[in-house]
């Protein structure tokens, strides 16, 4: 393909109404000097590169390994995760849930898309789906066996709607066997699904 | 407003399916439509709860065949309208056809970190007591407002527990309609999966909502 097709078939034959529709909006916005493309650019590249859920993973790493950064996340989760630079949009007021052999936590938002972005980054298409919002709160051990996994018959479920302002970070259980590691390779345990409760940090074994 | 966006309880058919390794984003026009939608708040001036209400607020068939990023577009689109910063001829010419509407400023590259570091905290000082303390039993009031609201259909008219006080709030239903903030106490307020759901209910579930001052009552 030369470079002069592959320039038209991306500009007409492929592309999609909607496609169509937002590039033709941003050059009428940028033409009328309402936002500067440039901007743009930054905006997408810090949430594709900068803030994303090895932050929280940190977080949540730090928690394990240090019982003082632990209770202050517990008391007032904004500015203990202000300690390690995380903070700002869509996190201006974080709780912390912690996880335990008798309680997990699960978060949603039923009317929208609410997450913890500066921990968490942007949230993924299943958190902003139909079947997540609808089952969460009416059937979370549906929702994990969705994920692959049975929570032990009674273990208490608790779910947490963000229908304000208050942004959710679950912190789940540190996996046995990981005595004396270090923050940054109990880091590589933390996935994304546990800190919002769909899920469980690694085995020890699958990052040694 | 008892739209299709407030879906928790519905019967979905279909499964949630988790995405291996997804990307952020799945299309270069969403990357776009999102950073369009972030910028343009501060030329617009509009508000977050303007914003939501601008997506929600569509016929259950719109909100249902459209993709996130694209109730996304369908609702800048419309705050942009409302406020004749842009027309629909140009929406449907696909470029400019009229002078700009003067805008007090826009986003630059060097105002990025700035707007997303700064957020936009939500809790005001309280000018009154609240109501309610933790371990107070409540009701989530029946209301079925036409008009934004955050009290979910499913735990309307259910009794639970105030669990935690959270301070006093920027209430969404004013502020979504351009009446003001008129900050309001925020509660975390618990329900018991049986009340909600009945007894075949797991019974070990919990759910809770944050919940303001205006749609709770002592039960």
């Amino acid at each position: 393909m030369t470079a002069h097709d592959h320039h038209h078939d991306h500009d007409h034959s492929d592309l999609s109404e909607t496609e169509l529709r937002v590039r033709a909006l941003e050059s009428i916005l940028t033409e009328k000097g309402y936002v500067d493309p440039a901007a743009l650019d930054l905006l997408i590249e810090t949430y594709e590169t900068k803030v994303g859920p090895r932050n929280g993973a940190r977080v949540v790493a730090r928690a394990w390994g240090d019982p003082a950064f632990r209770a202050r996340l517990i008391r007032d989760a904004t500015p203990a995760i202000a300690e390690l630079g995380y903070a700002g949009r869509q996190g201006e007021h974080i709780v912390a849930l912690e996880n335990t052999p008798r309680l997990h936590n699960m978060v949603v938002c039923t009317l929208c898309s609410c997450y913890p972005w500066p921990v968490l980054g942007l949230p993924p298409v299943w958190y902003k789906s139909a079947p997540y919002r609808s089952k969460a709160v009416k059937d979370p051990r549906g929702v994990l066996r969705d994920f692959g996994f049975d929570l032990p018959e009674g273990t208490d479920i608790r779910v947490w709607d963000s229908t304000a302002e208050i942004r959710y970070l679950v912190l789940p259980m540190r996996p046995a066997g990981t005595e004396g590691w270090s923050e940054e390779r109990l880091a590589e345990l933390v996935t994304r699904d546990s800190m919002i409760g769909t899920g469980l940090p690694k085995h020890p074994h699958e990052v040694a | 407003m008892d739209g299709a966006h407030d879906m928790g309880g519905v019967a979905w058919s279909e499964p949630v399916q988790p995405e291996p390794n997804e990307p952020v984003f799945h299309a270069e026009w969403e990357r776009r439509a999102f950073a369009l939608t972030l910028a343009m708040s501060m030329p617009g001036g509009w508000n977050i709860d303007m914003s939501r209400f601008a997506r929600e607020d569509r016929p259950p068939e719109d909100y249902l065949s459209k993709s996130y990023y694209q109730i996304w577009l369908a609702g800048l689109e419309r705050l942009m309208l409302e406020r004749q910063m842009i027309s629909t001829d140009e929406i449907a010419a696909g470029e400019s056809l009229h002078p700009a509407k003067p805008v007090a400023k826009r986003l630059t590259p060097d105002g990025v970190a700035a707007m997303l570091h700064r957020g936009g905290p939500t809790e005001r000082e309280a000018k009154r007591p609240a109501l309610f303390a933790a371990g107070d039993r409540i009701r989530a009031k029946m209301i079925h407002p036409a008009t934004h609201t955050r009290l979910p259909r499913y735990v309307r008219g259910h009794a639970g527990i105030v669990e935690r006080v959270l301070g006093c709030h920027v209430f969404p239903d004013s502020n979504a309609s351009g009446d003001g903030e008129n900050p309001q106490w925020l509660y975390t307020v618990t329900f018991e999966g049986r009340e909600l759901w009945g007894e075949m209910s797991d019974p070990d579930l919990q759910v809770s909502v944050d919940a303001w001052e205006p749609y709770l009552e002592r039960a």
